[in-house]
């Protein structure tokens, strides 16, 4: 079997959000850069098919060169190789479409995704590339087996959950749940040096339409100053949320 | 042309999503001097609540093949009856599987997270949520055609009524690809993401056999209960009640966090909620820095005491 994860470059969770003085852009200065942590949850997910299964495990990235060093991590982790398409992704459309006709012909029986990346929030790119391959797609996948050319996911729905069997090939996007928290695979030393050699394939991108352009950008503004009430004195909170707030 | 949306419902029932997703249809629709034509999937609802929130003519799909939920034969069976340049859909689990592949079938702008009414229509503009919540972007799509989905609890449902007909429309779209082997669903839990109220809380309680009370202040208030992501992790509550930068993205209208320390990756997923209360023993928590009000002691004691003080004024 081969698996193909989509893996996208993100900034760190902790990192704080600054954009260009001209509001054009998202401002990159200082920012230290991660795999998307819900496309962790599809790279292990993969690497334990990978054990359980002997699949073989490709990771992709859309991006530049700098986005490397986190391709590297994912192979750390246990990919077998990469392909990193050389673009700087504009949108989702973009993005998608460079991944299917790498997967087009790399004839992947399952590709993995996280349900969106946590930088533009997209939460499209998965769905498009099971559509520009027309092949069924699962979303927000909190569970995954293979069996043979068919697959059961556990997909989250509002209020519950819904068990699904898929014919492979299949597009999977992921979160948590599709592994445990504590499964995630922190890659060590022999993994690392091993990434070092594993192929790392760099492809041109076949266009570049793009479909939506980030015009501008808006830092969250800032809350007025918190109010505080005395735990002595909660009668003044559910005062102040009925008549001030009035949201209850 | 008409606007179109895609108005969602669960076993045949409408979903307040749905009512927020015609609601803002019907406010592009005003914009652009037209009309709303809503979707539906065979719905059991009156045509009726759809009218309410501005939709003229509704579309029912009826098809078999369509009683289990595929993002694909969705995809396929929106796209057969959308002629519109415009669809709108809410941004639910479902909805937003399926607006990809329809953007790629339609070969459609797909702009999603979608917070307020448009900028302008033509290129379409609009903000939409990113970073997690800690940022937003303007984005303008190219070309004809846009499809977007818009985020929960963030443009509200406004009624204006309108008087409606309804159109049946019998498909039968294949649905091969995906089997539904079983459908568990909770009943009477209110839904995190279209909750108005949330109770959520974090580490400090110390175990799941403390969430007694978390339980009953939500009850009392009409509340979602939420957790940090810690809280999920460890198991103490099920993730699917996990906000944050990994979880949900919420913002209902008052969001009460108690025992939580406020890490950045739990604010980027609550601090568009429109009032924040924050309750911790600890007065140098970083949480109290973006709440609205705040009180520092044990939640032990104030969880139980709030909860009769809001006991007493909902009589
Ligand atoms: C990649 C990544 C992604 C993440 N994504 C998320 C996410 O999506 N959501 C999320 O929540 N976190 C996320 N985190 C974790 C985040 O960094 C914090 O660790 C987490 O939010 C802390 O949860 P907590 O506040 O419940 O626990 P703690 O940090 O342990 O804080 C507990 C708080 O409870 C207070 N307290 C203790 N006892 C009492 C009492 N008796 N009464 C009142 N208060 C009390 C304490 O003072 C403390 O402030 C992520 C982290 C990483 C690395």
């Amino acid at each position: 079997m081969k698996i193909l994860v989509c893996i996208s470059s993100v900034p760190d969770t902790t990192s704080k959000i600054n954009f260009t003085a001209d509001k054009s852009a998202f401002d990159k200065n200082g920012i230290q850069w991660v795999i998307n942590p819900l496309d962790e949850f599809a790279l292990t997910k993969a690497v334990k098919l990978q054990e359980s299964q002997g699949a073989t495990v490709t990771v992709i990235n859309v991006g530049d060169t700098a986005t490397e060093p986190v391709i590297r991590k994912a192979l750390a982790i246990g990919a077998n190789d990469a392909v990193r398409v050389n673009l700087d992704p504009k949108d989702s459309y973009s993005t998608a479409k460079e991944i299917a006709a790498v997967a087009q012909s790399g004839g992947y029986d399952l590709i993995l995704c996280g349900k969106e990346s946590i930088d533009y929030n997209g939460g499209s790119v998965p769905g498009m590339v099971a559509q520009l391959l027309n092949q069924p797609f699962v979303n927000a996948s909190v569970g995954l087996d293979v069996n043979g050319s068919e697959a059961t996911a556990v997909r989250e729905i509002e209020g519950g959950k819904e068990t699904i069997s898929v014919k492979l090939p299949a597009v999977i996007a992921g979160q948590k749940g599709l592994v445990d928290e504590k499964d995630l695979i922190i890659p060590n030393m022999r993994g690392i040096m091993s990434a070092r050699t594993k192929p790392l394939q760099v492809v041109e991108p076949t266009s570049s339409e793009v479909k939506v352009q980030g015009v501008s950008y808006d830092s969250v503004p800032a809350r007025a100053a918190v109010k505080m009430v005395s735990p002595d004195n909660l009668d003044e909170l559910v005062r102040l949320l009925h008549e001030e707030a009035k949201v209850i | 042309m008409a606007v179109f949306v895609y108005a969602e419902n669960i076993n045949g029932v409408y979903k307040k999503a749905a009512f927020e997703a015609v609601s803002y249809a019907k406010a592009v629709a005003d914009q652009a001097g037209d009309t709303v034509t809503a979707i539906s999937v065979n719905p059991t609802d009156s045509s009726d609540v759809l009218y309410k929130y501005g939709a003229s003519n509704v579309i029912n799909i009826k098809d078999e093949g369509l009683k289990n939920f595929s993002a694909k034969a969705f995809a396929q069976a929106v796209s057969e009856v959308a002629e519109g340049n415009t669809i709108v859909f809410p941004h639910t689990t479902d909805a937003s599987s399926i607006a990809p592949m329809l953007a790629v079938m339609k070969n459609y702008s797909l702009i999603t997270n979608v917070l307020e009414a448009p900028e302008s229509l033509s290129p379409f503009q609009v903000k939409r949520r990113a970073f997690s919540g800690k940022g937003f972007m303007h984005a303008k799509a190219e070309g004809n055609g846009v499809i977007i989905t818009v985020s929960q609890n963030a443009f509200g449902v406004k009624e204006n009524t309108v008087s409606g007909s309804e159109e049946v429309k019998n498909l039968s779209v294949a649905n091969e690809d995906t089997k539904v082997i079983s459908h568990e669903q909770s009943s009477g839990k209110l839904d995190l993401k279209e909750a108005e109220v949330v109770v959520s809380a974090g580490r400090g309680m110390k175990g799941p056999e403390n969430w007694g009370m978390i339980e009953e202040l939500a009850n009392v208030l009409g509340a979602a209960t939420a957790c940090s992501k810690p809280v999920s992790d460890i198991g103490w509550r099920p993730h699917t009640e996990h906000v944050g930068q990994t979880g949900k993205a919420i913002s209902p209208n008052l969001y009460i966090a108690v025992g939580i320390s406020g890490a950045i990756q739990h604010l980027a997923g609550v601090n568009s909620s429109k009032t924040i209360v924050v309750i911790n023993n600890d007065a140098e928590a970083p949480f109290f820095k973006s709440a609205d009000y705040g009180v520092v002691g044990d939640a032990f004691q104030i969880i139980p005491a709030l909860t009769e003080k809001i006991k007493a004024i909902k009589g």
